[in-house]
């Protein structure tokens, strides 16, 4: 008997707790420009930001982030690793089609490109926001178009600034003299050092970067890039990009049989002694990976002559975000210039700032110092050549065309 | 149905321990044709006796002595190769197999005209036509039956009897064991049988060695 | 109340699955509302055909799925079979089980570091005698048609298939028969595969089954060992769902769809298979050959375990010595320094996910368990076979993960249950509870039904003698089907991020999204934490049964 009892007890307990809804009822959205009642509607909220969780470095810094929030605003910040951004925007999705309209699982999202230029055609995101966020002015946006341009498209206050990333190369000194300089020169260079080099796989997104930077060169920047590719004759613009694949695939590592799965498998690959250029989209990745004994002391980091292709990232409130005020609370945090200066720092992440720092307070500005430069780290003033971001439709079409190409071997 | 064996099973000073205490100690020679039985109560070590034979003993006893087979030194040699048949008290026909099959089973690989053999085995235990049955299908007695023919067709040269008849009901058991001893005799075959059975013992009609 | 609970054990298994299913279907024909699908239509259909590669990434799927089932049962087939109850023999058994719990991601990682231009085997040789000084330019890993992926795979199918057979063996009287056979002339190794492997095979039938459903739609492997021009099915469909044009999810249901009848696929030819094999196999069973090969299975069957084995084992060491390397280049063996910074920067990081996972694990093992000894007792008490059902049992595993979990979400969504804690813990019972079932069914049908009558002959009840005779009897079966479904709990990736919306953080979604940053180091942390918690598991499941009957027995003196 008492076995019965234990036993409908527990499924009892089951079948409740599945009919149990969601949580409380919902609440209407803050009003961003009342921040005061922003801040106080934050106090005691949790907020779930997801973020990819690729990094220890990142995940740490979001650690201290999270023990600040809470410190300062009473706002418990739960950090979601994700292994890819997208899967994040296709839960969102997933609860639209379910019609839950106000008690999502996603508060804060971070994002760029493809995947805010799908959310907001969608209409999954909240805002505008941004520009009413009070840090939001310490990036000069007026003077910094990239802190509300993604991939061409205005952010119209549905994202804030969070960080800037840019494509950086780096190399084994001690095997390596004298690394290519251009898109060019790489395929001169690939053929001299045959299996050395290789890109991630597409449709990964730093793959995709490195086939964005081969086409903006070839191409001499046209200015179609700038629009959406529908307007321009795509088989035309691309040929050389695709001329030049074929040339280069096979010279690259495994005769361009296969491909690394992502940006930091190049990394690894690089450890392994497998390649002997590589590069990022993190201009400090190197520096951090000998600091994490993943690459030997010798490596260095490098732009091309003629620039390389930089953007920003950001964060993103999902539209059905029942925490949007806690939200909101840190992403104005992460625009502060404590939490920026913090973020620079290549003891914690080694993430640039977004903020204009010229422009800051004198005791502001002095965060931003840091000790001496890492050997291994771009060097300050490499980064001032950065190229913009095409259009996001330019990095699908080629994609889909990379992979009807080349994704069968 | 294979040529009378002449040679004879020889057990000699066979000592059987278990945790360095002695379990049994056997000195006989069994002579082709001849059925000797061994017996006790369970537990006196009849079965390790059986396994010792048949090269299945477990390596927790440590066993002493020798036996042979005619000249043959069968302890030198895997259990598969000693010729040694085993019958126990459950007949053990294999499931997959149906009643041909496992006499083809227990006939050599080379044998002629294997077809007939089992036909000729089958109507000499009363079960003309068997041959496609399943196992499964067959009554107790049947089994028993087949499962001695697949011994026998197997040409062993000694064979070793484990209470074959305990699990057979009265009147069945007295049919079998004519059948079995007269078979096994006929053959000339050396055999060892354990059982805690009186009434076994004397239809084997030989010699009798008491354990415990 | 006890009669219904196989009804009610069934219909949580299949309502979630076939839910699922019904939410991928729909889209898989155009109908998904949200994204302005409203017809039904086969324009999802005809940009999946139109995708690049995608035969053959069907052909990989449909492949290593069979190709490592086959090799990974014929692996256990031999070793059983030349199997004589040696020390050696004994010692690897051992080491076999300890394997089984030993995550997919964990193993694929390991071998990926060992097989690898650039990995522990290629250094073993280098620069001496191989002469090389950087890694060889050869696709190894990752090769195109799956190779890497197959036999990373039969890594850790032979222990599953192992365990499962050893589970069955006990009632097939396998001495005995052994013996008769021998005693009529049969090599013990022949004699295993004419008499024991013919009626074993039945037995073990159903878990093959999910081994080639499992094999033929795994994603974590995959990603890691599998081809990439393209991809497995499975790991192309992960892609697809996640992609940032949501428009692509139209066509990643019909890609679901697709793969389940790759799966179902599989399954057939395998049957057919066994068809096959059982007709030319008839007159061999039986023609009468008592020696040939036995020698040449024997060295197979001893080498293929002990093969498979220490290749599991060396995949665990490389790991071991990665998440304390400090600099470690091609080609040295060994790093350069041992330091213990990764472990140190991850412990701070590894309490909640510990706890959490720890937590699920045990709430749905011990709902699994508590329901599959209730149905088993039930089974016992109307003296039911339950034949029929059983193969709905095993549904969650038959039916790739991939191609339903994604629908059930949407399905949970829509009657109103967000992901939470308690909706993973329900995920996770979905597939403990048929592992449950597996391991534990036979020994509780075969204890031996006199225990219990005599239990009630002395004047204890129906309910009082299950407490007292039959449960202390089937403890060491209970705890190992306990470790079993612990293990299968903590190695769960994908329901665990669907259905927890990636707020649930497990050991192993935490290890592989720090696997999606590639640093070898803290992979090999985590990955040793994820392998290390359900081998406590395991150890206590042996240790446990032990010490009890010790204890037990000497208070009875």
């Amino acid at each position: 008997m008492k076995r019965k009892t234990l036993l409908s007890a527990v499924i009892a307990t089951a079948m409740l707790a599945a009919a149990l809804p969601g949580a409380l009822p919902a609440v209407a959205a803050p009003d961003p420009d009342n921040w005061q009642k922003v801040l106080e509607e934050a106090d005691g909220q949790t907020v779930y930001w997801n973020a990819w969780g690729g990094d220890a470095r990142t995940n740490r810094y979001i650690a201290w982030v999270a023990e600040q929030m809470q410190a300062d605003f009473g706002v418990e910040v739960e950090h979601v690793k994700l292994d890819d951004t997208s899967s994040a925007v296709a839960r969102v999705l997933g609860e639209k089609q379910a019609g839950n309209d106000d008690e999502g699982s996603i508060d804060l999202i971070w994002i760029n490109g493809e995947n805010f230029a799908a959310m907001r055609e969608q209409d999954l995101l909240f805002g505008p926001f941004a520009d009413a966020l009070p840090h939001f002015a310490l990036t000069d946006p007026d003077n910094n178009p990239e802190v509300v341009t993604d991939f061409t498209l205005p952010t119209d206050g549905y994202e804030s600034p969070w960080g800037k990333a840019q494509i950086t190369f780096y190399y084994d000194s001690a095997q390596v003299d004298a690394p290519p300089q251009s898109i060019d020169a790489l395929l001169a260079w690939a053929k001299q050092n045959p299996g050395q080099f290789s890109y991630p796989r597409i449709p990964d997104f730093t793959g995709s970067t490195f086939l964005k930077q081969a086409l903006i060169e070839l191409s001499d920047q046209d200015a179609a890039l700038y629009q959406p590719v529908e307007d321009s004759d795509f088989a035309e613009i691309t040929a050389p990009l695709w001329a030049y694949l074929d040339e280069l695939h096979p010279h690259l590592w495994r005769s361009g049989r296969s491909f690394p799965d992502s940006g930091p498998n190049l990394r690894t690959l690089m450890s392994d002694g497998e390649l002997s250029l590589a590069f990022s989209f993190y201009p400090t990745d190197a520096a951090v990976a000998v600091m994490e004994y993943e690459l030997p002391p010798s490596v260095r980091s490098y732009v091309l002559e003629d620039g390389t292709l930089g953007n920003v990232h950001f964060v993103a409130i999902p539209y059905n975000s029942p925490h949007k005020a806690g939200a909101m609370a840190l992403a104005n945090f992460l625009l502060s210039p404590e939490a920026q200066a913090q973020k620079q720092s290549l003891d914690m992440w080694g993430d640039r700032s977004v903020l204009a720092i010229g422009q800051l307070d004198d005791s502001d500005q002095a965060m931003f110092e840091q000790g001496e430069q890492h050997p291994s780290a771009l060097p300050v003033d490499a980064l001032s050549n950065t190229l913009a971001e095409p259009h996001p439709s330019w990095m699908t079409a080629l994609q889909d065309t990379w992979l009807e190409r080349y994704g069968v071997n | 149905m294979n040529d009378a064996a002449t040679e004879s099973l020889t057990l000699e000073k066979v000592c059987i321990r278990l945790a360095g205490q002695a379990l049994l100690q056997v000195n006989t020679r069994i002579a082709p044709g001849e059925v000797l039985t061994v017996m006790g109560p369970s537990g006196s070590g009849k079965s390790t006796l059986l396994a010792f034979v048949a090269g299945f003993l477990d390596s927790a006893f440590d066993a002493q002595g020798q036996v042979r087979l005619g000249e043959q030194n069968l302890l030198a040699l895997p259990a598969e190769q000693r010729g040694i048949g085993l019958l126990f008290q459950d007949p053990l026909l294999f499931p997959h197999l149906s009643v041909a099959g496992n006499l083809r089973f227990g006939l050599p690989r080379h044998a002629p005209d294997k077809h007939r053999q089992i036909a000729q085995a089958l109507e000499q235990v009363g079960l003309a036509g068997f041959e496609n049955r399943d196992p499964a299908t067959l009554s107790g007695g049947q089994q028993a039956r087949v499962a001695l023919m697949r011994l026998l067709l197997s040409q062993p040269r000694a064979v070793l009897l484990d209470e074959p008849f305990s699990k057979l009901d009265t009147a069945l058991r007295q049919e079998m064991r004519a059948l079995v001893f007269g078979q096994l005799r006929e053959a000339g075959l050396p055999t060892l049988l354990v059982t805690h059975d009186e009434a076994d013992a004397a239809a084997a009609g030989g010699p009798i060695i008491a354990l415990g | 109340m006890l009669r219904y609970v196989p009804v009610l054990m069934i219909a949580l298994l299949v309502i979630p699955v076939t839910a699922g299913l019904g939410m991928v279907l729909l889209p898989a024909f155009g109908y998904l509302p949200v994204l302005g699908g409203e017809q039904l239509s086969l324009a999802p259909w005809q940009a999946l055909f139109s995708q690049p590669g995608l035969w053959r990434s069907v052909a990989v799927s449909f492949s290593s799925g069979l190709a490592s089932t086959a090799l990974a049962l014929l692996v256990v087939v031999l070793f059983l079979a030349a199997s004589q109850g040696t020390l050696l023999d004994r010692s690897l058994r051992r080491l076999v089980s300890p394997l089984l719990a030993i995550p997919h991601a964990a193993v694929a990682f390991g071998f990926a570091f060992l097989i690898a231009p650039s990995g522990l085997m290629a250094r073993l040789i280098s620069p001496w005698p191989s002469g090389w000084q950087s890694p060889p330019d050869a696709l190894i890993v990752n090769d195109p048609w799956g190779l890497a992926l197959t036999f990373g795979l039969v890594l850790k199918e032979a222990p599953f298939l192992l365990l499962m057979s050893l589970a069955a063996l006990p009632q097939l009287q396998a001495d005995k028969r052994l013996q008769l056979a021998r005693s009529l002339g049969y090599a013990p190794t022949i004699a295993w595969l004419k008499v024991i492997l013919p009626a074993l095979y039945p037995l073990i039938r159903l878990p093959v089954y999910a081994v080639i459903a499992y094999a033929t739609s795994v994603v974590d492997m995959a990603l890691i060992l599998g081809p990439r021009l393209p991809s497995t099915l499975s790991v192309s469909i992960l892609g697809w769902f996640n992609d940032p044009d949501i428009t692509r999810r139209f066509m990643a249901s019909a890609a679901a769809v697709l793969q389940l009848g790759v799966t179902l696929a599989a399954l057939i030819s395998w049957w057919l298979l066994e068809q096959l094999v059982r007709r030319f196999s008839r007159h061999w069973l039986t023609n009468g050959s008592r020696r040939r090969g036995a020698a040449t299975l024997t060295v197979a069957g001893r080498g293929g375990l002990a093969l498979t084995s220490l290749t599991a084992l060396a995949a665990l060491l490389g790991l071991a010595l990665f998440s304390v390397a400090g600099f470690w280049r091609f080609p040295e063996f060994l790093p350069q320094s041992l330091v213990l910074d990764h472990w140190q920067r991850s412990a701070a990081m590894l309490a909640a996910p510990l706890v959490t996972t720890g937590v699920i694990a045990l709430v749905a093992t011990g709902l699994a368990t508590l329901l599959v000894v209730a149905a088993l007792e039930n089974e016992q008490r109307q003296h039911l076979h339950p034949r029929r059902a059983l193969w709905l049992l095993y549904l969650p595993l038959l039916v790739p993960q991939i191609a339903f979990l994604f629908g059930l979400v949407v399905a949970a969504e829509q009657i109103g249950v967000r992901p939470q804690l308690l909706l993973v813990v329900a995920g996770h019972a979905l597939f403990v509870l048929p592992y449950v079932y597996l391991s534990l069914g036979e020994s509780y049908r075969r204890l031996d039904p006199r225990w219990l009558q005599v239990a009630q002959s002395l004047g204890i009840s129906r309910n009082r003698a299950f407490w007292k005779v039959r449960l202390p009897l089937l403890l060491a079966p209970l705890l190992t089907a306990v470790a079993v479904g612990l293990a299968v709990s903590i190695g769960q990736y994908l329901p665990t991020q669907l259905l927890g919306a990636g707020r649930v953080t497990t050991v192993t979604t935490e290890a592989v999204a720090l696997a999606s940053g590639g640093n070898r180091r803290l992979i090999g942390v985590w990955a040793l934490v994820q392998a290390g918690l359900p081998l406590i598991g395991f150890i206590i499941a042996l240790a446990l049964p032990r010490w009890l009957g010790v204890t037990q027995r000497e208070s009875n003196r």
